[in-house]
């Protein structure tokens, strides 16, 4: 049996058809399912092995991004999400996904990640209102559409990263991608806790080292993605699913493909 | 009764980018600003849940802090720093606030009853600063009051009013009225009709025996627009060609231009894989055995001069929603922008005008947020800058979209409902149908709310989900989107035959208070109409539920062939359709094109001369290619097109960027639909457009535009027998002569362009009346090209590939600099014009054989700035040099001189790079068409032209970029 992937769509999500197609290639089965139906109980996140958000502007992002899905994130699925991840299963989320996991404080997460204090309505706000790490306005100051080298950090406890080869060779396309922490000692922690999973580098995958447009956003430490402390849930704003057979690329045979991270996911 | 909540960021970038643009408009003394967002809530949640509002939805508290006041209980916001001047800005009532919409959504979601939000901008300017400048910021650069209001201090929210909806009906009396009374009456009412127009309403409603109703007017006012039956491309002319002598060359009869140049145009070339050509919102060709293509482009100028980022918003979103109509998937955009030149004098600007950068700045964020938040990738386009489009800029929008093949409905059937889906209505570019064929006032902005919206691509992206689902289970009949005249046109249309009956109260809107009319002419974004059998309803309902869009059955198709509109089952219009679609009287309009008298009559003894002359631009070639690479119309759009995602839905394969810096120009976009992976067919994108051109030769722009698109098109890999056209004028005000003289000449130049390539044309556009103070723009013809790529694994790029390959230049080079860039720097206004190419087709079939055989390492075609540019092009997007030394450049009208070899802009030329190896083959494929060899691709990053044994271009590539790409070394 292929393994079972939701892919999320909420108002506004795009690329969710390159996921589904991405996590064909790779071996799965993909379904792409509106947020709505997982509401009405049609779906249930219990009944896959993994989870993809998908990018987009989920509701415009007008309250900035991926605010208003974590929010839906916390007051209808709060429960069936927490489960999930902590059953050990899979979190995928690119772009819109990762900005949505990072505002509803799924990743980092906690090093317990459920267990945050629960106010009387069944809200964790403790996760929002505390959360250190953001992905804020790129320092452009505006979307960027580019292609970039992302980098999968060796140590990172996503240790399914480890079956990426080489560099993948993707496009970044997004506005608010700039990940940043409350202060230093946060990026140490990331560091050192292993939550680190992907690092913008150059195409002879040197560390960007914040040179842009090599990093493309500004992003502190050159961090183009993230995982939580089980390395069952990672996030990352670059595209792989754009990448996912050689022509797509724009310069012939170079960098890795982005369909390798979604073999990792389903396969490794 | 009110809170505020502010939001400001902990960390400020001073607001470098607000200091540039206030340096701009003349204002040095702002040293700093600092930007925060205001939300505003009707009612008071109390501390514990605001905090919590704050943390959830509001503030971003790694980046952001966030604080609130009272204003009820009589708080005020904290007074700004000593020194610092605020100024505040929120969005009129009734302009579409998605900000607020999802915190209220939100809130309810948070289980707060909150029945309002607002949002605003607080700016808090730091600087010497008088209250005559705070205003000038304010107006020329913080707030646009076309959409916006401003104080200075904090701004008072506005919440969406409570009041009593308006069944308020008038009847008109035209009985007795004469023709200048009648046209008098059309004016006050903004009817745009004319005197017989107004005589055959008053005749039909004589022979009714009573009076119009407004509702009734503003039917016949919007169904007989410009905008709507193009009346300028379907009227009678009598076309005049006038000589120097003051002779008539020639008087021709044209019974329509539509009908007799491009439709004409369509079924003389006949293709076999036209699907259907001007019937639908959008034109449609085959693409592979399951699914059809369908191709729209629109503009959207006058709402962007007012309003650059609402206006290309809602182009956008207009022209996606042309695809939706055709059943399509909307699945990538395109857009081309004319603009002035960015550093024209802000001192010269002419009152009421938005600086050129300005525009350009909303503009482009404009379609950006629109097309990116739509996931549609933006893959090819154009930006072109000339002084006529300072009171005027143009934005032409299109949308392609992918339908399985024989799934679009065109027929409602008798009892069919009329269903509108989408967003609501409010009082949205009332009048903006009859706007085309008439100025904006400030009294008529005033009384019809905004003229302009922004657009919620939100909404939109709902129902191409939505409209994909339904037509899959094919649950409507007929399907329209609700463009100009709202509504009216889009009911009036779909019940042309059989008849309709409307209850307009059904209709869902943004806030009580329209009166009828307003409800049945509104031009609200984001709605389409369908017509649905009734069993389909319930199963439709449950669809748009799922897909969180807004439903609403307004009526029934009647077969009485009437339409009867009824507010709360009043009747408030009764028409006959006959009259509605066939009683528009018709006109015949008077066209002249006269011969120019040029101040220089011998341009190529002017060159001669131009050329030893040590102070003209054209004596050393160098420093001239260097211009022109810098120029504007020419140098790199990058900081413009990475801001638009080109990449979503992974079938780009042919991007903008090309090269190993993934920085050199396109000649045309490669997609591959999503969902057709299992063959190798694609599609491409391109186009043509040269203003300059136009000026000197309406008609020769028109050609050379279609030359330029076929070109483009091939050289990326498409196959020339499989290459669709589409045709967006414009023009100013066609009922002066000679405006409409230049538009038939141009019109004529398609019709024979179509046939010399076998094009079809199908669809188009036209937005005329584009005037400032009595001065048209340049008559502007934009030509979009979309062909079959029969194979993805034979494209091709721009950028040169390796050292040591030979580059070839295809097709022949005369002396026609007449319209040229070159002459444009050079102010000649004389010269000849490019010549459409002698069958051209041979070359561009022989071009394809060449892609498919692969032979072709790169290929790029020759525009503007002639073989010059196009060699420094190639070379900045391979980081390669090139040498080229051939004294024998093929001539076609004799004896050429470096700079017209180099700089003239002949039809139907490109250059190719192609292996040592593959050099007899490829001439092969060339046997008795133009091609000469001309150099070679060079390992030392230089661009070197010998001509007659004389180094005329010696050049780093390094030099290259940097012109091009407008950066210091």
């Amino acid at each position: 049996m292929k393994p079972k992937i939701l892919i999320l769509h909420a108002s506004g999500t795009n690329r969710d058809g390159e996921a589904a197609r991405a996590c064909e290639l790779a071996g799965g089965a993909p379904e792409i399912v509106h947020i709505n139906r997982l509401r009405a109980g049609e779906r249930r996140f219990a009944d896959y092995d993994a989870l993809i958000l998908p990018g987009g502007f989920s509701y415009g992002d007008a309250l900035g991004a991926g605010v208003r899905l974590a929010l839906d994130m916390h007051v209808f699925f709060n429960d069936q999400l927490h489960e999930f991840v902590a059953s050990g299963k899979r979190v995928l989320g690119i772009c819109n996904g990762f900005q949505t996991l990072v505002k509803a404080g799924i990743l980092p997460g906690q090093p317990t990640a459920d267990s945050g204090p629960q106010t009387d309505d069944g809200l964790r706000n403790s996760q929002l209102a505390t959360r250190n790490v953001t992905l804020t306005h790129n320092a452009s100051g505006h979307f960027e559409c580019r292609w970039v080298y992302l980098a999968v950090n060796g140590s990172a406890k996503a240790s399914f990263l480890s079956a990426i080869r080489e560099p993948i060779f993707c496009p970044v396309a997004h506005g608010e991608g700039n990940f940043q922490a409350a202060d230093e000692a946060t990026v140490g922690s990331l560091e050192k806790g292993g939550l680190v999973a992907f690092r913008y580098v150059d195409g002879d995958g040197n560390p960007a080292g914040g040179r842009y447009p090599v990093n493309p956003n500004g992003s502190v430490a050159d961090i183009a993605g993230i995982c939580n402390a089980a390395g069952n849930v990672v996030g990352l704003m670059p595209h792989p699913e754009d990448h996912i057979t050689a022509i797509q690329s724009p310069v012939k045979s170079r960098g890795g493909l982005g369909l390798s991270l979604f073999e990792a996911l389903i396969n490794a | 009764m009110a809170i505020r909540i502010e939001v400001s960021p902990r960390r400020g970038d001073g607001g470098v980018q607000i200091v540039q643009q206030a340096q701009r408009l003349g204002i040095d003394a702002v040293h700093s600003c600092r930007t925060s967002k205001l939300y505003f809530l009707a009612e008071d949640p109390g501390t514990e849940q605001l905090s919590r509002l704050c943390a959830f939805l509001l503030a971003d508290l790694v980046t952001e802090a966030a604080r609130w006041d009272d204003l009820s209980a009589g708080e005020m916001p904290p007074a700004a720093a000593q020194d610092a001047h605020v100024v505040e800005v929120a969005l009129r009532p009734g302009v579409t606030d998605v900000a607020a919409r999802e915190l209220e959504r939100g809130m309810a979601e948070l289980g707060l009853s909150i029945s309002h939000a607002a949002t605003a901008t607080r700016y808090e300017l730091e600087g010497d600063l008088s209250e005559g400048d705070l205003h000038r910021l304010a107006q020329g650069l913080l707030c646009n009051e076309t959409i916006e209001h401003y104080t200075l201090g904090p701004i008072p929210p506005q919440f969406d009013q409570e009041s009593a909806a308006s069944d308020f009906v008038e009847s008109i009396s035209l009985s007795g009225l004469d023709e200048e009374s009648l046209v008098a009456l059309s004016g006050e009412r903004l009817l745009s009709l004319d005197g017989p127009e107004m005589k055959a309403i008053q005749d039909y409603f004589a022979e009714m025996e009573r009076d119009p109703t407004d509702v009734e007017l503003e039917t016949l006012a919007q169904t007989w627009s410009e905008h709507c039956v193009h009346k300028t491309f379907r009227s009678k002319i009598i076309f005049r060609w006038i000589s120097l002598e003051r002779h008539t060359r020639v008087v021709r009869e044209v019974p329509g231009m539509l009908r007799y140049y491009l439709r004409r145009a369509t079924e003389a070339v006949d293709r076999p894989w036209l699907r259907s050509a001007f019937v639908d919102n959008a034109g449609i060709i085959a693409f592979d055995d399951d699914f059809d293509l369908a191709f729209k482009v629109e503009t959207h100028n006058h709402p962007s001069a007012l309003e650059p980022f609402g206006g290309a918003n809602t182009g956008i979103g207009g022209v996606v929603r042309d695809i939706i109509g055709v059943s399509a998937r909307p699945i990538a955009c395109t857009d081309v922008l004319c603009f002035a030149p960015q550093d024209f004098p802000q001192s010269e600007l002419p009152a009421g005008l938005l600086h050129p950068a300005r525009i350009r700045e909303g503009v482009v964020a404009g379609i950006g947020d629109y097309g990116n938040k739509l996931g549609l990738p933006t893959v090819n386009g154009a930006v072109i800058y000339d002084e006529g489009y300072l009171g005027n800029p143009l934005v032409f929008a299109g949308c392609v979209g992918l339908l399985p093949r024989d799934s679009h409905p065109t027929e409602p059937q008798l009892g069919d409902r009329v269903v509108v889906l989408g967003g609501r209505t409010g009082r949205d570019g009332l009048h903006g149908a009859t706007f085309s064929s008439a100025e904006l006032t400030h009294e008529t902005s005033e009384k019809s709310g905004s003229a302009v919206q922004i657009g919620d691509p939100i909404t939109e992206k709902g129902l191409i989900e939505l409209i994909e689902a339904a037509r899959d289970e094919q649950l409507y009949t007929a399907i329209t989107d609700c463009g100009a005249g709202g509504l009216s046109s889009a009911c009036g249309e779909m019940g042309k035959e059989l008849g309709v009956e409307v209850e307009l109260s059904e209709v869902p809107l943004k806030y009580p208070g329209l009166t009828p009319w307003e409800i049945w002419i509104s031009e609200a974004q984001e709605r389409m109409v369908l017509a649905v059998p009734e069993e389909n309803l319930p199963r439709l309902q449950e669809l748009a539920d799922g897909w969180d869009v807004e439903m609403r059955v307004l009526g029934i198709f009647t077969g009485d062939g009437e339409l009867h509109v009824n507010y709360l089952g009043r009747p408030v219009a009764h028409l006959g359709m006959k009259f509605l679609h066939d009683g528009w009287p018709g006109t015949e309009m008077q066209a002249e094109y006269r011969d120019k008298n040029f101040a220089i009559k011998d341009w190529r003894a002017e060159l001669v001369k131009l050329a030893a002359d040590a102070q003209s631009p054209i004596s050393n070639l160098s420093n001239l290619l260097l211009t022109l690479l810098s120029h504007p119309s020419v140098a790199s759009k990058e900081a413009i097109v990475r801001t638009y995602d080109h990449e979503v839905r992974g079938g780009t394969l042919v991007r903008p960027f090309t090269g190993p810096e993934m920085d050199g120009p396109a000649d045309a976009a490669v997609l591959k639909p999503l969902g057709t992976w299992h063959h190798n067919k694609a599609f491409c994108l391109s186009n043509g457009i040269n203003p300059l051109l136009g000026k000197r030769d309406p008609y020769a722009m028109a050609v050379s535009a279609i030359d330029e698109a076929f070109r483009n098109a091939v050289a990326v890999g498409a196959d020339p027998d499989q290459i669709a056209l589409l045709d967006n004028f414009c023009w100013g005000n066609p009922k002066l002569r000679d405006r409409l003289g230049t538009l038939v000449r141009a019109a004529q130049g398609c019709y024979d362009g179509s046939l010399a390539y076998n094009a079809p044309f199908i669809s188009g556009k036209d937005s005329l009346y584009n005037e400032f103070n009595g001065e048209p723009i340049p008559g502007t013809l934009l030509i979009s090209a979309i062909g079959i790529v029969p194979d993805i694994e034979h494209t091709c790029t721009s950028d040169l590939k390796a050292p040591g390959n030979r580059l070839y230049l295809i097709g022949d080079t005369a002396a026609e600099l007449g319209g040229s860039l070159l002459f444009s720097l050079l102010g000649i206004d004389s010269g000849d014009p490019p010549q459409m190419p002698n069958e051209p087709l041979a070359r561009y079939t022989a071009l394809h054989n060449a892609i498919r055989s692969d032979l072709v390492q790169s290929c790029h075609d020759l525009s503007e700035g002639g073989l010059a540019v196009a060699l420094a092009e190639m070379a900045i997007g391979g980081r390669l040099g090139v040498r080229v030394a051939n004294s024998e450049l093929r001539i076609a009208n004799g004896e050429l001189s470096p700079v017209e070899a180099l700089f003239s802009e002949s039809n139907g030329r490109l250059l190719v790079e192609v292996k040592t190896e593959d050099v007899t083959t490829l001439e092969e494929h060339f046997a008795g068409l133009p091609l000469v060899e001309i150099g070679t691709v060079s390992a030392d990053s230089r661009l070197v032209v010998e001509l007659e044994g004389e180094s005329v271009i010696d050049l780093a590539v390094d030099e290259l970029v940097n012109a091009w790409k407008r950066q210091v070394a």
